[in-house]
């Protein structure tokens, strides 16, 4: 008994010096002057630029990476992927990989001397400090997320409701919508959640594609780190803040779709 | 429709299904296809669907060869065992999937649906979800989900495997006036020998990839191919190097031209019918069946000798 409440007692108290403290930190140090410092914090032209650049790329790299998890995903969990077990171990890649190493192959690829990027400069294509290279960086970092969802779900269902449809004279497309897709609409919802906090989250990557020029390659991330550095600590916290509630909106969001995924 | 499988194989790995199967199915019939589990009877049943691919051979469904068709355009209705219930869907529009599919405009797909809910004895469940249904109603909607689509030939896997036993025998009574009515050719899987005796006009026994016998219930039961078909088709014993039905045994109290000697060790009434157990002087035991009326006729008791025969032409060499 009292072993039990010694262990909760720990996990609650490693919880709240390793999370809540620091997160409840950043709000209070938000707030510490008013409300009014930190909404002109957030409407200066760079911040706001920020924002929606933020909004921009994840709005690019989300869908991109939902369409690539389904078909990958169905692929994977019905077996007609060749070399299924090598492009699972790949899936997951993201997740084992420091971002900033992920950032770099692509600095690697895109760059001045790269196998692309002298071919994308010479005909005037920028990838690497403009737009397509953080969707790049971000769609790399954020793959994982809809085919970890959906493959288990996919194994769970079963053939036999696809089968049925195509007894019925459904062809694959058909089924796909009117059978596949609803059976995975939640754990699809829930891998588009994760994606979508991971891609306005990320830092690592996007950091070094970036080439963080304010105004016009600077997300969200980028702008606390900036002003971090430049001692601005309202505009650091305030935008800090502003990711931090959408980490809140997304737990919501888990925390509902979790439950809907288990009784659908 | 009529349906031949022509030298049908098919491995999973390296399990071998169905081992160069051929065998005719009539049109208008109800066929079961009987057999123990991992038999190949499902396999065979899913190949005829086109849900399955052969290795090799032919399918064939009224003289046209289907072996390359895929199923959605093979005009089968086909019932899964777990029945394969559209979760998402309320009943109505289960059942109407194959209709939407076949673009069948509203007004029509309506009234096919509530004749087909009818049909079933659903009708006035139509706006249910199926995780509000009982197994054997959800059953009865996979099965008018699938005549939804008129189609020629209804293939059932296992459809009543899943339910308790007086579902189950609702359903088989029902099954068999649902035949009649759609006038459908119907092929289906199981592996319980009273239910194909009970439902169909011909079985088909299948066993380890194999077909063992094909014919109408009564010529398995009465003309087995082998010692196989008649143990799974009921009671069998062993007399003197041939296999016998229990009840086929004749019982002499007095010495009898190719009768063989055997000490009875239990009389057991059994209501109608008595259960008689005897040993042979070689120490076989051997079963015989008779009615409690002749067995109290004989008086029969325990250690008393008799002489046991097997009713010409029920006996088949035993293996």
């Amino acid at each position: 008994m009292a072993s039990r409440l010694l262990l909760r007692a720990g996990a609650l108290g490693y919880l709240a010096v390793l999370l809540l403290v620091p997160v409840g930190m950043v709000g209070y140090r938000t707030f510490e002057h008013g409300v009014g410092p930190v909404v002109d914090a957030l409407s200066t032209p760079a911040a706001k630029h920020a924002l929606y650049l933020s909004v921009v790329v994840a709005a690019i790299a989300v869908p991109l990476d939902v369409v690539f998890g389904i078909v990958a995903g169905i692929a994977l969990a019905r077996g007609r992927m060749p070399f299924g077990r090598l492009v699972n171990l790949l899936v997951n890649l993201p997740f084992a990989m420091s971002p900033v190493v992920i950032g770099l192959a692509l600095f690697t690829l895109y760059g001045r001397g790269g196998w692309f990027g002298d071919w994308l400069v010479a005909h005037g294509i920028g990838v690497l400090f403009s737009v397509p290279g953080l969707v790049l960086a971000t769609a790399f970092v954020a793959l994982p997320f809809v085919v970890r969802e959906i493959v288990p779900v996919l194994d769970e269902l079963g053939t036999s409701q696809e089968q049925a449809a195509a007894t019925l004279g459904a062809g694959p497309w058909t089924t796909f919508w009117r059978i596949t897709l609803p059976s995975i609409r939640w754990a699809l919802a829930y891998g588009v959640v994760l994606s979508t906090a991971r891609a306005l989250g990320e830092y690592g990557a996007v950091s070094i594609v970036s080439g963080d020029i304010v105004g016009r390659t600077q997300t969200l991330p980028l702008l606390v780190e900036e002003r971090f550095r430049n001692f601005d600590d309202t505009g650091a916290y305030s935008a800090g803040f502003a990711l931090a509630v959408v980490s809140l909106v997304v737990v919501a969001a888990m925390t509902v779709l979790s439950r809907r995924k288990e009784h659908p | 429709m009529s349906i031949d499988v022509v030298n049908v194989s098919k491995t999973f790995g390296g399990f071998h299904a169905l081992d160069d199967v051929s065998v005719s199915i009539d049109r208008g019939r109800l066929t079961a296809l009987l057999g123990p589990s991992g038999g190949g009877k499902s396999t065979l049943l899913r190949i005829v669907a086109g849900l399955e691919e052969p290795d090799t051979g032919r399918v064939y469904i009224d003289g046209q060869d289907m072996t390359s068709v895929p199923a959605r355009r093979r005009g089968v209705g086909f019932v899964f065992q777990h029945y394969a219930a559209f979760p998402h869907m309320t009943v109505r529009d289960n059942v109407g999937f194959g209709l939407r599919v076949a673009r069948v405009d509203r007004a029509t797909r309506t009234r096919r649906v509530d004749e087909l809910l009818d049909l079933v004895h659903l009708g006035g469940l139509a706006e249910r979800y199926p995780s509000e249904l009982s197994g054997g109603q959800r059953q009865r909607m996979a099965l008018a989900r699938a005549l939804a689509v008129e189609p020629r030939l209804l293939l059932l896997d296992e459809p009543f495997g899943a339910l308790d036993v007086k579902v189950r025998a609702e359903l088989r009574a029902w099954l068999r006036q649902l035949h009649e009515q759609v006038n459908a050719t119907t092929l289906f899987v199981t592996h319980d020998q009273e239910e194909a005796m009970e439902l169909a006009d011909q079985i088909v026994l299948v066993n380890a990839g194999r077909i063992e016998q094909v014919g109408t219930p009564e010529e398995l039961y009465d003309h087995p191919a082998n010692e196989f078909v008649m143990s799974f088709l009921g009671a069998t014993t062993q007399l003197g190097g041939v296999a016998v039905r229990p009840h086929d045994i004749e019982v002499f109290t007095d010495p009898v031209d190719g009768g063989i000697q055997a000490m009875i060790e239990r009389v057991v009434g059994l209501g109608f019918h008595s259960r008689v157990e005897a040993a042979l002087p070689d120490g076989a035991d051997v079963t015989v069946q008779l009615t409690r009326a002749h067995a109290q006729h004989l008086e029969l008791r325990r250690g008393d000798i008799v002489y046991l025969r097997a009713v010409a032409g029920t006996a088949i060499p035993a293996s």
